[in-house]
């Protein structure tokens, strides 16, 4: 813990860094305190002009808290910043906007009602005799738009948008007004596409050679090698050190993240294949975003099912679980036909859905970590008889459960929402642990979780098969797909394009099915 | 984590785990005792407790609507029907068989309270299965109610109900304890094991912390959330039927104030308005502590129109304080 971060090595020749040149942002002993919390302290931070600045740690090691108080959304408890070699402190996310630095959140800030022009021009409208320029602001938008090449509508609103639209309209926004000294990605690629996570890029890559200084936030090892120059750890609030990035390999770097060492990511699972639990029979759905849709889970086997976002991969796991209309087909549970049956029905079947979304979906954050671990098993006699629930086991079954997902910390009475990303995925699936289930389907399981929390998630994929459960995972993490399962459906536009079997299951002979068959 | 341990962090600390109650209860208590001796006698305390009962009762049935994550502005004609409707019942078999004075009390007391709860019914028939929004459905179901009630009573108050009705669920005492707090302690009880020792009352914070995650947990949200409004209707309706014991008559006009005051005894309570929050416990005080006010301005001569006043800035402070609240937990969260 005492361990001072070295001092910023200034000598990485990244590309493109003109080196002698006046930093964009320079802050020195950054604090911020919250209530029984050190968020942030003495945090040195350096951001030069055409740079990629990677932040990188764990959930809750301070990253988000460091971004909003450039990006003014956030005042520190101490230290100071200078922008330009000037002495800065920002009221607003105005404030910061007006020199230039504008942030891409993980937590979307756009208006639900307005147009996504709108929202991308809010609060900078072109104006003349205080009436917005509408044409102007159109046409402007259309042009951000087109240069980002996204498939995204400017006159649409944004309540309608999907996930990764309103990720692609924050984006846009951002790129929007006027040019930017500094942008800010809190992992702008979680929800794009292979496409367009391209498309930013060289945007960003465009960015960098006008002498935009670039901070950006990734989880993503691969993405670190591809844009970023250089990268600054941050551990429970400190930093821990900057390196460039040439000059460091993955898993110095997950030491210097978690301060653990890990041999290997991904651990070797012994399948012990047995007898069919699940199977869908020519699944269409209502929404049409599945059709025709075959597949099934065995026991002791993991199941991966890959493609695109949108691909239609979850709403087949949705399906399962009773959560989308059905038009035809059949989805049958060790025999039994669960076709339509709604959740709690599904439920005591023995399959269980952890949705991708745990804020949305998963967990209740305004409840205790116990209460949440509880939730879907309290019709168990274990946690009620007659309807009257049973305090002290369920006390001491999800305190054994917090031990077992090593939770941190790991008492069992703290509201969800205090926990960080990776606890909380952590517990979503201790959730479903404690219904034990024979039949788990991973909905993107490892979205947004630190590589150490996605380690342990790994790890409990390995015990959960090997101890004869069903899983059946989809991702859209490729490495996630070809290392964990032993056997591969990858879906596209709604289709199973191919079945893939252990020995088949490669980068190549995955991604061949990923794209529209043309353009592959 | 030292840094905290300022006395400004301190009370902040305490303030984002106790919320405002403890705060306010303390200012009123030391303000109105200061103001008037008679505050803090036994029989001035008794007092306040038992004008607190109804609005306790209301309180607790306020907040089921509160946790799921709606509220209900139908309590108050609850009430006034409850009470227009079991006096009408009570008075009118009295008047055919003079002699069956319990058979009479019973039926008033069955029908006022099935008429209160046939609100419930339908505003939570409204809210869980066709999705109406609580506010649209409760202030709807407002007026018809009390409309029904005006109607029923063309706007005067019911007599001729049997005496014993008053004098047993009104004034009568109980081993010297004023048998509405009886009923009320009953009903607290009641609600503190279903809220924290029943499957159900469990699943009301779940629907209102997340209804969807609730719902992949297999909880039949949409059952629940009926059941929610329907129990608060129930204890609306208790209220009723007290207040129309204490009252002597059938009134169509009681009850206005207490969609307004319920909330506030609810949100001073640290009950959440985005659901999921609350205890009973919290919301008795809640309740108590705006009766203690009211109670406090009359002894302080305060008047009553500025008391409605007082309670309104109440609510909204609350509601204000309930934000700061927010934002600090989400300080304290990252």
């Amino acid at each position: 813990m005492a361990e001072k971060g070295p001092k910023p090595d200034v000598q990485s020749g990244g590309s493109g860094i003109t080196e002698p040149s006046l930093p964009l942002i320079q802050a020195r002993k950054i604090c911020k305190r919250f209530p029984g919390v050190d968020a942030l302290q003495d945090v040195d931070f350096d951001l030069y002009p055409g740079e990629v600045h990677v932040l990188f740690g764990e959930n809750g090691a301070g990253k988000s808290t460091l971004i909003s108080i450039f990006s003014g959304s956030d005042k520190p408890t101490s230290g100071s910043t200078k922008f330009q070699g000037n002495v800065v402190e920002f009221d607003s996310v105005q404030d910061a906007r007006k020199v230039g630095i504008k942030a891409v959140f993980q937590e979307f800030s756009l208006v639900p009602q307005l147009t996504v022009e709108e929202n991308m021009y809010l609060g900078t409208e072109v104006s003349r005799l205080g009436k917005i320029d509408k044409k102007k602001i159109q046409k402007e938008a259309a042009a951000v738009i087109k240069r980002l090449a996204f498939p995204l509508n400017p006159a649409a609103k944004v309540v309608y948008l999907s996930r990764a639209e309103q990720q692609m309209a924050e984006i846009a926004k951002a790129f929007a007004g006027d040019e930017p000294s500094v942008l800010i990605f809190d992992e702008p690629t979680a929800s794009l596409t292979e496409k367009e996570t391209k498309r930013l890029f060289s945007l960003i890559e465009q960015a960098k050679k006008s002498g935009v200084g670039i901070i950006y936030i990734t989880h993503r090892m691969g993405e670190i090698r591809q844009i970023g120059d250089r990268i600054t750890v941050l551990r429970d609030g400190k930093v821990v050190g900057t390196k460039s990035t040439g000059s460091i390999d993955d898993e110095q770097l997950v030491e210097m993240m978690t301060g653990r060492i890990f041999d290997q990511i991904f651990p070797r699972i012994q399948f012990q294949v047995s007898e069919k639990l699940l199977e869908i029979d020519n699944l269409d759905l209502v929404s049409k975003l599945a059709h025709g849709v075959s597949l099934y889970v065995r026991s002791g086997e993991i199941v991966g099912l890959a493609g695109l976002v949108g691909s239609g991969k979850s709403e087949v796991g949705r399906a399962c679980y009773g959560l989308e209309k059905i038009r035809s087909g059949d989805i049958r549970f060790e025999g039994l036909d669960i076709t339509g049956r709604n959740v709690s029905e599904i439920l005591s079947k023995g399959l269980f859905y952890l949705p991708p979304d745990r804020k949305e979906e998963g967990l209740i954050s305004v409840r205790s970590v116990r209460e949440n671990m509880s939730l879907a098993s309290l019709v168990l006699p274990m946690f009620s008889r007659l309807g009257l629930l049973r305090h002290k086991t369920e006390l001491l079954h999800t305190e054994s459960l917090s031990e077992q997902i090593d939770l941190r910390p790991r008492g069992v009475e703290r509201e969800v929402e205090f926990l960080s990303g990776g606890n909380q995925q952590k517990v979503l699936i201790a959730k479903a642990l404690s219904r034990g289930p024979k039949l788990f389907i991973f909905d993107e399981p490892t979205v947004g979780v630190d590589v150490g929390t996605r380690i342990a998630i790994y790890g409990f994929l390995k015990t959960l098969s090997e101890d004869g459960a069903g899983v059946l995972l989809i991702s859209s993490d490729l490495s996630e797909v070809l290392h964990l399962t032993n056997r591969v459906y990858v879906m596209h536009r709604g289709e199973i394009r191919a079945q893939l079997e252990q020995g088949d299951i490669s980068e190549e002979n995955v991604l061949r099915h990923y794209f529209d068959r043309k353009a592959a | 984590m030292n840094s905290s341990r300022s006395l400004v962090g301190r009370v902040k600390f305490l303030f984002v785990r106790l919320g405002v109650l403890p705060f306010v209860l303390l200012v009123a208590i030391i303000a109105f005792s200061l103001m008037s001796d008679n505050f803090l006698s036994t029989r001035n305390i008794v007092n306040v407790l038992r004008q607190s009962t109804f609005l306790t009762v209301v309180a607790m049935g306020q907040m089921l609507a509160l946790l799921t994550g709606g509220f209900d502005l139908s309590v108050g004609t609850i009430l006034a029907v409850t009470s227009v409707v079991s006096a009408l019942a009570m008075s009118g078999f009295i008047l055919s068989f003079p002699d069956m004075i319990w058979l009479a009390i019973s039926l008033g007391i069955l029908v006022g309270l099935g008429a209160g709860i046939t609100i419930g019914v339908i505003n939570g028939f409204g809210i869980a299965f066709l999705n109406v929004s609580p506010f649209m459905m409760t202030l709807g179901m407002a007026s018809v109610g009390f409309g029904i009630a005006l109607f029923l009573t063309g706007g005067v108050p019911v007599y001729g109900m049997p005496d014993a009705y008053g004098s047993i669920f009104g004034y009568g005492r109980w081993f010297s304890v004023p048998v509405p707090i009886v009923i009320t302690v009953c009903l607290i009880v009641v609600m503190y094991f279903f809220l924290v020792w029943t499957r159900a009352g469990r699943y009301l914070y779940a629907i209102g912390g997340n209804i969807k995650a609730a719902r992949l947990s297999g909880v039949r949200t949409k059952f629940h959330l009926f059941f929610a409004y329907v129990i608060c209707a129930g204890l609306a309706s208790i209220a009723g039927l007290m207040l129309t014991a204490r009252l002597e008559t059938g009134e169509a006009n009681i009850g206005a104030a207490m969609p307004l005051e319920s909330i506030a005894a609810c949100v001073i309570a640290g009950v959440s308005l985005r659901g999921g929050v609350g205890r009973v416990e919290s919301v008795v005080l809640g309740a108590i502590f705006i009766g203690l006010v009211q109670n406090g301005m009359n002894l302080a001569r305060i008047d009553s129109y500025l008391q409605t006043v007082v309670i309104g800035v109440l609510l909204i402070s609350a509601v204000i304080a309930d934000q700061i609240r927010q934002k600090w937990v989400a300080e304290l969260k990252s």
